[in-house]
């Protein structure tokens, strides 16, 4: 399980990096949702089966098709790839590309500085993930419904035709 | 079954969130913007589910279906105003929108 681990974050890693790198809006989208894709099979070998299903459905599945029907109703011509490719000069990009470079640095620096944590127990199932949604966190699931409730009418707001 | 070390896993989110804001910092379309931001939040959720794993916890997935709740009303709002950017200056540039009235 660990050699799929390290296969899947290395396919996560790239495609994001990818991402990136693509001046065409469909296949940057398409390389993310392969990152999705390969950050669900790292949850599965984590020991999370229900959270690695919720990642295919909801992100690869809903989001990111939401995505690509806003890509279809902007219609981006031939000219939108050209722009993003002026706005990729290297004088944009080194400034922030050593930034966050030194910010991964640091990370890696600080997380294998503590001595080595395996992972333990079994793999947490859907039935104990359920009990504790609707147990202890019962709150928190009526503050994400009224989240998406008010992220429903924001949308639609935003959405209408304005009159004036 | 799990035997992966914790820091692995917590490495792996750091870099994921590291490249998302990589990509918001060196991007000026606002669709790129909004798609390295559903990075971010992923990476977030990844270190989540990682610590719930150390501990062997459900709550570290919970955390993550409320991250998945949350990713979900941000893009709608995003995608509606990018829609809203669109219609009003012709371009998915965010420095257009810089200027209140404008």
């Amino acid at each position: 399980m660990i050699v799929v681990f390290y296969i899947a974050s290395g396919v996560a890693i790239l495609s994001t990096f990818l991402v990136i790198l693509q001046s065409n809006a469909v296949h940057a989208l398409l390389y993310a949702i392969l990152s999705l894709l390969s950050v669900a099979i790292v949850f599965f070998s984590l020991g999370a089966p229900l959270v690695a299903a919720l990642e295919v459905i909801v992100y690869a599945g809903a989001i990111m098709v939401l995505f690509v029907f806003v890509v279809m109703v902007l219609n981006l011509g031939p000219g939108a790839e050209g722009q993003e490719r002026v706005w990729l000069q290297p004088r944009t990009w080194t400034g922030p590309v050593i930034l966050t470079l030194v910010l991964i640095g640091e990370l890696i620096y600080i997380f294998l500085a503590r001595p080595g944590l395996a992972l333990r127990g079994p793999a947490i199932g859907p039935q104990e993930v359920s009990l504790a949604l609707y147990g202890p966190y019962l709150l928190g699931v009526e503050l994400a419904s009224i989240l998406l409730l008010a992220g429903l009418v924001g949308a639609y707001h935003l959405g209408r035709e304005p009159s004036d | 079954m799990a035997e992966v070390p914790t820091q692995y896993g917590i490495i792996l989110a750091a870099i994921l969130f590291s490249l998302g804001v990589a990509g918001i910092l060196l991007r000026r379309n606002i669709f790129f913007v909004l798609l390295f931001v559903e990075v971010m939040l992923n990476a977030a959720g990844l270190a989540f589910v990682v610590a719930g794993a150390r501990w062997g916890q459900a709550d570290g997935q919970v955390m993550f279906i409320f991250v998945l709740a949350t990713a979900a009303a941000e893009v709608a709002i995003g995608l509606g105003l990018l829609l809203r950017l669109h219609h009003q200056f012709k371009t998915l540039n965010v420095d257009e929108a810089s200027d209140l009235r404008g």
